[in-house]
């Protein structure tokens, strides 16, 4: 197979979409702490208003501000940051206009929330502009962020979302904000920027995964890698596996195991079935990994942590990334 | 043989027993069904209820809200209700998973077949019927129906009506309202279901009509229609000096061509303001009635069932009609009696013994499923403990994804309560 060269060992803007319950917040926060090793910095970023970055971490609600949320190992820090429309648009007008007080009096009047109601695309451009200005702050000579990952919108809304030149061609043709479009538009078509994309081993994520991809490409977006999440190894050798697959298990073995272990012979039924239902699952992942494997990219797998994900799973998360060649310096 | 998992250990009562009556105990939340059976939803209650017109099915993204809604409304057309359900996705699942090609904006019969056994849809007189939301054809047709051909024609080709009607957030919502009222008053369907639009949160949905309203009632809207009034010279007076800083901004940031493409688009919306509002109202109105019930739809993950209560205080402070919780994907062993500890130790004592590597395997399997199950449990138990009267309804993990009409009709049968078949 031929493919084109991974794109993303250069990037530096991490744009991580997936399915609805793939596990994307997840898979962006243990992404910005595998970035943030060997004391670097990360921001992780959340642009829908959800406070799911909070929620993960255990900490308050996230206000607009770069916030240090978790230390990487080696002393690396990830900062994050919820950005919030109303607010970039403020410190946009702002830092380009010197016009603090009358976009205060703007927001009063309720303005921010019009402009942003009647065109969805100018909101878009104000989340990822503020994205792209933390992606490209330098500070005494030095870029500020390592690395900037994103927990960006669903796959079904990610080329909208990205695609912010054609989402404001229409509105604006000349101006402020066809010119700040296009130069978010020129970061994130560049090698800069990797747009990665979450999914589990189950059909509906993976083909929302291919179309995703396919819409990605479109559009001229870098795509990144797959990061395959809750990946559960088989609990069976595989001869047994593959025979349970097809729905046969050994009764035989079954029953003299069980009276070794000194437990009823009326277990033998159901975890029969429970095996067989593993198996079958197993076999449909394995199906959907060659799924995943057909799209050429470079894949990643997080494990299925028994608990719901907390910091410490998080870091484990992380770790796994790292096993697998993420964050290792060029 | 599957165990159907009761909390409380008692026998469930059987289906539709108490039909109507436990209707309209629902419909105001938490009423005489929602405590029957220590607070197991029996959906059969609600879907073949011929007081029932109106489903609404709501929940975050990937919870399984599309399937749920297909089931319940393939499970009443098998009843003999007339059904039609409403999808909004752009993913196309609900297509996939009824076989169908192609779903427009306008209902098409869905061909339910024989499904087996006795209760097929053809023998009882119900139909399957289904739609995909147009979102952006639905509001040509609302600006179509409110504005002279001439003015309609206008908007259209106003790129600000281009973005809002073919952009995602908020629009999708209302479409979906609007959409859902125009089937009410059709009337040719006794049961409406309907999926609500994958909203980064699911309180979207319901706000959608007002911030619609908020908006177009909105000052910035008269704001910008100032200049087009003559003689507004006191209201002028009032907003002049904030007015002249927004146009001076506005010109600034988008410039004047798109200023004037903003001013004439709210021009033009203005003619169609008062036929949109009521509509939403209309719609926000035929959702608080009885007729209508609300099902809210998660996972047993936090992030799911977080935003499910969210939305169950959300429906009952608005008098909204809930009728329950639908849990899918919810995880249970086969054998609950030999627990997770137990199977651990026993795999841990044949590894020492030697010989039975496959059973010792199996055992671990065993001990990590319940380990699931129990941690699924914990997720609904916390979730009863805060909302008590909330009626559940679980619908086990299956091993494969819901992709034909037999899958379906399996998850309509745990909706309903029913055991399911043994494998």
């Amino acid at each position: 197979m031929s493919h084109p060269a991974p794109v993303w060992p250069q990037a530096r803007l991490h744009v991580v979409t997936g399915k609805g319950g793939t596990g994307k917040t997840t898979a962006a926060a243990a992404l910005a702490l595998a970035l943030a090793a060997d004391g670097r910095r990360t921001l992780l970023v959340e642009v829908e208003g959800r406070q799911g970055l909070a929620q993960l971490f255990d900490t308050p609600p996230l206000p607009y501000q770069e916030r240090r949320i978790a230390v990487a190992p080696d002393g690396g820090e990830v900062r994050a940051l919820a950005v919030d429309p109303e607010e970039a648009l403020l410190e946009y007008l702002e830092m380009f206009y010197g016009l603090k007080r009358a976009g205060r009096a703007l927001r009063r009047m309720g303005a921010v929330d019009f402009a942003t109601t009647i065109a969805p695309g100018m909101r878009d451009v104000l989340l990822t502009g503020k994205v792209k200005e933390a992606v490209t702050r330098v500070e005494q000579g030095h870029r500020v962020y390592d690395a900037v990952v994103l927990d960006a919108p669903p796959t079904g809304r990610i080329v909208r979302f990205l695609n912010v030149t054609a989402e404001v061609a229409g509105l604006a043709r000349v101006g402020p904000i066809k010119a700040q479009s296009e130069g978010v538009m020129a970061v994130l078509r560049s090698t800069q920027t990797a747009v990665h994309v979450v999914t589990l081993l189950e059909e509906m994520p993976v083909q929302e995964s291919v179309d995703a991809i396919a819409e990605l490409r479109a559009c001229g977006l870098p795509v990144g890698a797959v990061l395959v999440n809750m990946t559960r190894p088989p609990r069976l050798p595989e001869p047994a596996l593959l025979a349970a697959a097809a729905g046969t298990v050994d009764a035989g073995e079954l029953a003299a195991g069980l009276a070794a272990a000194g437990l009823a012979a009326s277990l033998a039924g159901p975890l029969a079935a429970e095996t067989v239902e593993h198996a079958q699952r197993w076999a449909l992942e394995d199906e959907n990994r060659a799924a995943v494997a057909a799209l050429g990219l470079l894949t990643y797998e997080l494990p299925f942590l028994s608990e719901p994900v907390d910091l410490g799973g998080l870091y484990a998360l992380a770790e796994r990334l790292r096993e697998q060649g993420v964050g290792a310096q060029a | 043989m599957t165990e159907r998992v009761s909390r409380s250990g008692a026998p469930r009562s059987g289906p539709a027993r108490s039909g109507g009556a436990a209707r309209a105990g629902q419909a105001r939340g938490g009423g005489a069904a929602a405590r029957r059976g220590q607070g197991e939803l029996d959906l059969d209650e609600v879907a073949l209820d011929p007081k029932t017109r109106i489903i609404v099915c709501c929940g975050s993204g990937g919870v399984g809200k599309t399937t749920t809604a297909a089931a319940l409304a393939l499970r009443a057309a098998e009843q003999g209700r007339k059904v039609v359900v409403l999808t909004i996705d752009p993913a196309r699942r609900l297509a996939q998973s009824m076989g169908l090609t192609e779903l427009d904006n306008t209902p098409r019969r869905v061909d339910t077949g024989d499904s087996g056994d006795e209760t097929g849809a053809a023998d009882k007189g119900g139909e399957l019927h289904a739609m995909m939301l147009d979102m952006k054809r639905t509001f040509d047709e609302i600006v179509s129906a409110h504005a002279t051909p001439d003015r309609a024609e206008q908007i259209f080709a106003n790129p600000f009506y281009q973005s809002l009607s073919s952009s995602f957030a908020g629009t999708q919502e209302y479409m979906a309202m609007e959409k859902l009222g125009q089937l009410r008053a059709r009337d040719e369907w006794d049961l409406i279901v309907v999926d609500t639009p994958p909203s980064r949160s699911a309180l979207d949905f319901l706000d959608a009509p007002q911030r619609l309203g908020r908006f177009l009632d909105g000052r910035m809207l008269r704001l910008l229609l100032a200049p087009a009034r003559a003689g507004g010279r006191a209201y002028l007076k009032v907003v002049g000096a904030s007015f002249g800083l927004f146009t001076r901004i506005l010109t600034k940031i988008i410039g004047t061509d798109a200023l004037r493409d903003l001013s004439s688009f709210v021009g033009a919306l203005e003619t169609m303001f008062g036929g949109f509002r009521e509509r939403a109202q209309q719609t926000y109105q035929l959702l608080s009635t009885p007729g209508t019930a609300f099902l809210v739809v998660a996972a047993p993950e936090p992030d799911a069932l977080r935003e499910a209560s969210y939305f169950v205080e959300r429906l009952s402070e608005q008098g909204m009609p809930l009728a329950g919780l639908v849990l899918n994907r919810v995880r249970r062993s086969l054998a609950p009696e030999l627990s997770a500890g137990r199977a651990e130790v026993a795999a841990a004592a044949l590894d020492e013994q030697g010989g039975h590597a496959t059973t010792a395997a199996v055992l671990r399997l065993h001990a990590e499923r319940m380990t699931l199950a129990t941690r699924d449990r914990r997720m609904r138990d916390r979730f009863t403990s805060a909302h008590p009267d909330v009626a559940v309804a679980e619908v086990p993990a299956l091993p494969e994804d819901v992709h034909d009409l037999d899958g379906l009709r399996a998850v309509g049968r745990a909706l309903s309560g029913e055991r399911p078949t043994a494998p």
